[in-house]
């Protein structure tokens, strides 16, 4: 770099640069938290909504799953699967693990009562009521 | 080796290079796992494996981080470490609860840990990366403030230099965006917008401020550049890196349920990281040309020279290759990602940790440079490392396009396991790859017991 341009000079575009954008940042936060309760579904945050993701986190689901595209990529994306699959199937499937396919990717089995399940279940169903911006490209996440 | 308190970081140095294999063999049995899906299971289920495999990696790189910062902020400074008993303190604290961390999640249920730990008054857990029991984040916390407090006294009681200044700010920064993952709304979409406060800024943010002060470090001392030239470089660089990836975390922001403005933001902001990683690269070729000095340390050469091109493919061009919403649309959450994660987090942070080692290590085992021969080993493990994560790369990349082809775009799309299975020969591929990787880390660490004519120290 030639050296008509400075180290000090270097210097302030970093700090200055590093200030403008990240007040930025925030000015854009803000304004997300004040417009999102038209996008994430809030309206629809119930006790056993809450419940659920308690659930969801604590089973590590995301160790394997992706929820709205984030999280592990081993197992099907679970943002879209109570429109995929619905609340039975879910349910259904949860008490089936594992299946024990010889060779087969196994999930384990979380021993959810029924309550537990129908948290879990309401809680993916708020996740597939978020908006999107119609992610994923189809049904099968 | 200037300052008696430098040699502080020698044994972060050397439990980095240990969790750095227990990653390496976590990722093998996941590797495993995606083609022979029963391996080892019940006893570690795919999410447990995962779990120990990215947890070490965070936990390694930041031994690698703390000990580079304790070496070179007093030689920076000039002057010894405020305290090296605090050092060593925060070490064995960081050691022990990291260690029961990854001990907890091979031994005890998920849900029990959770249960055990707190996670009920304060449920911060099972969230992608920050999935620490509450007593580990709060070690994290506690280890960072006071090594943050070492540090800090170090640097307002000695010199001031660019580089000193710009670690410790990335040292801050990281500490302080930490404290997001205390942060867990039951509104999903909350929860990860201001998740990616802790994940996007460091990694794309606070991370890259540590990694340049510490390529320029070495850089200064094995090429004999002036400091100037340098520590100008540093920060324009960096300067680069916040400019672009602080609103460039709008790219994570696509389709979590927040505005759809981000995608512009995003796409516009995020199109122009790979520029600091390319600057890197220009940075570490163009000192080593202009070097004043020949350093009898080839090996940290090669692995200054190396980060810098690494860290540009895989942080740069496959994250550009991702990041504009019509492509993320796409891409997003497929093994695309996973290939980016892979060559992203070795090319920049790991081979920046590894140069900071290579350069050091034999200073503070008291000579200028390893033999000949223990150098040559440690070359070839740098091959084949890098080598084998191009490989990765490049099979995951190939896995993710048809995963997306099969799954997201053809006339009759496939469910994720049926188009899981169609790419598996590629999942295959990776995991000899990976074997290759496995193969140069073993080989590393027997360089470190090579003797032979060393180099006076100097």
């Amino acid at each position: 770099m030639s050296s008509a341009f400075t180290k000090s000079a270097a210097r302030n575009i970093f700090y200055g640069g590093s200030v403008f954008f990240f007040l930025l940042l925030v000015g854009l936060t803000y304004d997300t938290m004040h417009t999102l309760p038209k996008h994430d579904n809030s309206a629809n945050l119930t006790e056993s909504v809450k419940r659920g993701k308690h659930i969801w986190e604590t089973r590590n689901c995301i160790g394997c799953h992706t929820l709205l595209g984030e999280g592990a990529y081993f197992a099907p994306e679970l943002g879209n699967v109570y429109i995929r699959r619905g609340p039975d199937f879910i349910k259904a499937w949860i008490k089936a693990q594992p299946t024990g396919a010889p060779g087969r990717r196994q999930m384990p089995n979380f021993n959810l009562s029924e309550e537990q399940l129908d948290d879990l279940v309401s809680f993916l169903k708020y996740a597939s009521e978020i908006n999107t911006s119609k992610w994923p490209p189809n049904i099968e996440g | 080796m200037k300052y008696q308190s430098q040699a502080v970081a020698k044994p972060y140095f050397i439990a980095a290079i240990g969790l750095f294999v227990g990653q390496i063999v976590f990722g093998l049995i996941m590797g495993l796992q995606y083609v022979v899906g029963d391996f080892l299971f019940p006893a570690i289920p795919f999410n447990v494996a995962r779990m120990v495999h990215t947890n070490l990696l965070i936990v390694w790189l930041l031994f690698g981080f703390m000990g580079a910062a304790y070496y070179l902020i007093p030689e920076e400074s000039e002057r010894e470490l405020y305290s090296p008993k605090l050092a060593m303190l925060m070490f064995w604290i960081f050691l022990i609860a990291g260690a029961l961390t990854i001990l907890g999640y091979l031994f005890v249920p998920y849900a029990k840990l959770a249960e055990m730990t707190g996670n009920d008054l304060l449920a911060t857990m099972g969230r992608e990366f920050l999935e620490q029991p509450l007593p580990t984040k709060v070690g994290i916390v506690i280890v960072a403030l006071a090594m943050l407090f070492n540090l800090s006294m170090t640097v307002l009681r000695g010199r001031k230099t660019a580089i000193n200044l710009v670690m410790l700010l990335g040292l801050w920064g990281l500490a302080i965006f930490f404290l997001f993952s205390f942060y867990n709304p039951a509104n999903l979409v909350k929860d990860k917008f201001y998740w990616w406060w802790v994940v996007h800024l460091w990694v794309e943010g606070v991370w890259e401020l540590i990694m340049g002060a510490m390529l320029a470090f070495v850089l200064i001392k094995v090429t004999g550049v002036d400091r100037e030239v340098i520590e100008k470089w540093l920060y324009v660089i960096i300067a680069m890196a916040l400019i672009t990836g602080l609103i460039g975390m709008g790219h994570h922001y696509y389709w979590i349920g927040t505005p759809s403005y981000w995608q512009w933001w995003g796409s516009v902001f995020s199109a122009l990281e790979p520029i600091p990683f390319f600057m890197m690269t220009l940075f570490a070729f163009n000192m080593v040309n202009r070097r004043r000095r020949e350093h009898p340390n080839k090996a940290a050469v090669l692995w200054a020279l190396g980060t810098g091109v690494m860290a540009f493919l895989g942080a740069g061009v496959w994250g550009f290759l991702h990041t504009l919403a019509p492509v993320n649309f796409y891409t997003h959450g497929s093994q695309i990602t996973a290939a980016h994660g892979h060559m992203a987090f070795y090319g920049a942070y790991v081979m920046v940790v590894i140069t900071m080692i290579s350069y050091t290590m034999p200073l503070m085992r008291g000579r200028a440079a390893n033999s000949k021969t223990a150098q040559v080993v440690e070359m070839w493990s740098f091959w084949l490392m890098t080598v084998a994560m191009v490989f990765i790369t490049l099979f995951l990349t190939a896995a993710g396009v048809l995963q997306i082809w099969l799954q997201r775009i053809a006339a009759e799309p496939m469910g994720f396991m049926a188009a899981q299975d169609q790419v598996a020969l590629f999942y295959w591929m990776r995991e000899i790859s990976g074997l290759v990787f496995f193969v140069g880390l073993v080989l590393y660490i027997t360089s470190f017991f090579i003797k032979g004519k060393e180099a006076p120290a100097g």
